[in-house]
């Protein structure tokens, strides 16, 4: 978290009021520092994570289902309604609300704007940490270069759902899973063994590319409508 | 009476244009203050000024709090200003349009207020009172302003004078001393004029300052304490509106000089 507020503080402040293309690029440049930074600190190699979620394991109508994987699925509803109410009924969330629709009226209405900035950062690397934590308990290892693909996938889940709603990136990241999880399973059945489920992480891409063509405000997203 | 805020040399230039030039002005607390002249004369610009959109070149602006202490306001972030009691609205209509007509008062509540994530996210009891006195106040002054039925309705999704309404309600939930209204007349029909008018008088009763940008003449006359009249960015004339539409400088601004 704090690791976040820095990151805003000295990458993306400067470009507050530069184009959009300007901290999507930045983002980019941050990450590949910090996957630098934490090979440096843990090595290139596969560390081992403890199992610190339960381990049992469940047969439900043919489907079999671990306690890790009931787990992580009731922390992230958990946390996904904890971040609705926050952003929906808060005062922190409709400061965010309103500094996402005008920065400009927002800090003429009272709101410290590089503040809710910094908070929104805070709250997204709290979550990211969350859920890195999760990925790793349920591999049971951790690797510094194990985001990057995750990150990809968490954008196109977002520009799945409509990237600035909420409930659009939820959306889009449970289809998604489901997506790769069915094209993994059936791919082989459907191209007589040709391609095997090692090319599930194809379909998260699929997914991105076609939604980008065929719907680029995604499945719940308004247009957002760009102002001079 | 005793000046609430007090403008003293304020001069902005943008490039080789001097919008404002040496501007001296006050507004008493209590008065409605008019602020008339023609189009980009600087009103707009000097409001820019007061609420810290734009920093000045130099002078400087003060702000008298309720208890009487002075907050110097140029070259503070819009935020700071708002916070020592300066409010606005906008010329042009900019509600936050993809939220509730109460959304965008709570969001006035901002600075009035002060929990944060954790107390949201328990629902901790301090922070359940003070929405809930957000709420109960944000209800109070729509209906203050008239619209009330609007509540739940996103802002973009009023009628052009309710709009126009709710942008004084938000600016009445900062808690202001001075309230500062761009052009809040414009493209009303007559009724809408009158009501507006009515709560405009109504606020000032109430013990808020008003300070009012208007092209309407007839409404700045009949509301209006004092007067002052901008030109290419220098202050023409100041007084009563008597006194002023009688000037023959701002006569001459108005009608041209041949006018005379």
């Amino acid at each position: 978290m704090a690791l976040g507020m820095l990151i805003e503080r000295v990458a993306y402040r400067p470009l507050r009021n530069a184009p959009r293309l300007a901290p999507l690029i930045t983002a980019i440049g941050v990450s590949i520092i910090l996957q630098n930074i934490a090979m440096l600190i843990w090595g290139k190699q596969y560390i081992p994570f403890p199992a610190i979620l339960p381990q049992g394991r469940h047969d439900i109508l043919g489907a079999t289902i671990s306690d890790t994987q009931i787990a992580i699925l009731l922390l992230a509803l958990l946390i996904m309604l904890a971040l609705i109410l926050m952003v929906q009924k808060s005062r922190l969330g409709r400061a965010m609300r309103a500094t996402a629709q005008s920065r400009q009226v927002a800090s003429l209405m009272g709101i410290d704007v590089n503040r809710v900035i910094a908070s929104t950062f805070i709250i997204g690397s709290a979550l990211a940490a969350i859920a890195g934590v999760m990925v790793s308990a349920y591999y049971g290892l951790a690797h510094y270069y194990m985001g990057f693909l995750l990150g990809l996938k968490a954008f196109s889940a977002a520009v799945l759902g409509g990237i600035g709603n909420l409930g659009g990136a939820m959306l889009g990241g449970l289809l998604l899973g489901l997506i790769e999880s069915f094209g993994a399973g059936y791919i082989g059945d459907l191209t007589g063994g040709f391609l095997g489920s090692h090319y599930q992480d194809v379909f998260a891409f699929f997914v991105l590319i076609a939604v980008l063509v065929f719907r680029p405000q995604g499945l719940l997203g308004a247009r957002v409508v760009e102002r001079a | 009476m005793s000046a609430l805020l007090t403008v003293s040399g304020v001069s902005k230039a943008f490039g080789g244009l001097q919008a404002l030039s040496n501007i001296t002005l006050s507004v008493n607390a209590g008065e409605i203050f008019g602020l008339i002249g023609p189009n980009g004369a600087g009103k707009t610009t000097l409001f820019n000024t007061l609420t810290g959109l734009y920093t000045t070149d130099s002078g400087e602006v003060h702000l008298k709090d309720g208890q009487q202490r002075e907050h110097r306001l140029n070259n503070r972030a819009p935020h700071q200003v708002l916070k020592a009691g300066l409010a606005r609205t906008f010329q042009n209509i900019r509600l936050f349009a993809e939220m509730t007509a109460l959304e965008n008062v709570l969001v006035g509540r901002h600075a009035r207020t002060t929990s944060g994530v954790i107390g949201a996210v328990l629902r901790l009891p301090a922070t359940r009172r003070e929405e809930a006195d957000s709420h109960a106040r944000a209800h109070a002054l729509l209906k203050r302003v008239g619209i009330e039925q609007h509540a739940n309705r996103l802002a973009k999704n009023l009628p052009y004078g309710d709009q126009r309404r709710l942008e004084i309600a938000r600016a009445l939930a900062t808690e202001p001393s001075l309230l500062a209204l761009d052009e809040p007349a414009a493209g009303m029909n007559p009724a809408e004029r009158s009501a507006l008018r009515e709560l405009l008088l109504q606020l000032q009763a109430d013990g808020l300052t008003l300070l009012l940008i208007e092209h309407d003449v007839k409404l700045v006359m009949g509301l209006c304490t004092r007067l002052a009249v901008l030109d290419y960015g220098v202050k023409i004339a100041e007084g009563t509106p008597d006194v002023v539409s009688r000037d023959p400088k701002v006569i001459a601004a108005y009608l041209g000089d041949e006018a005379i």
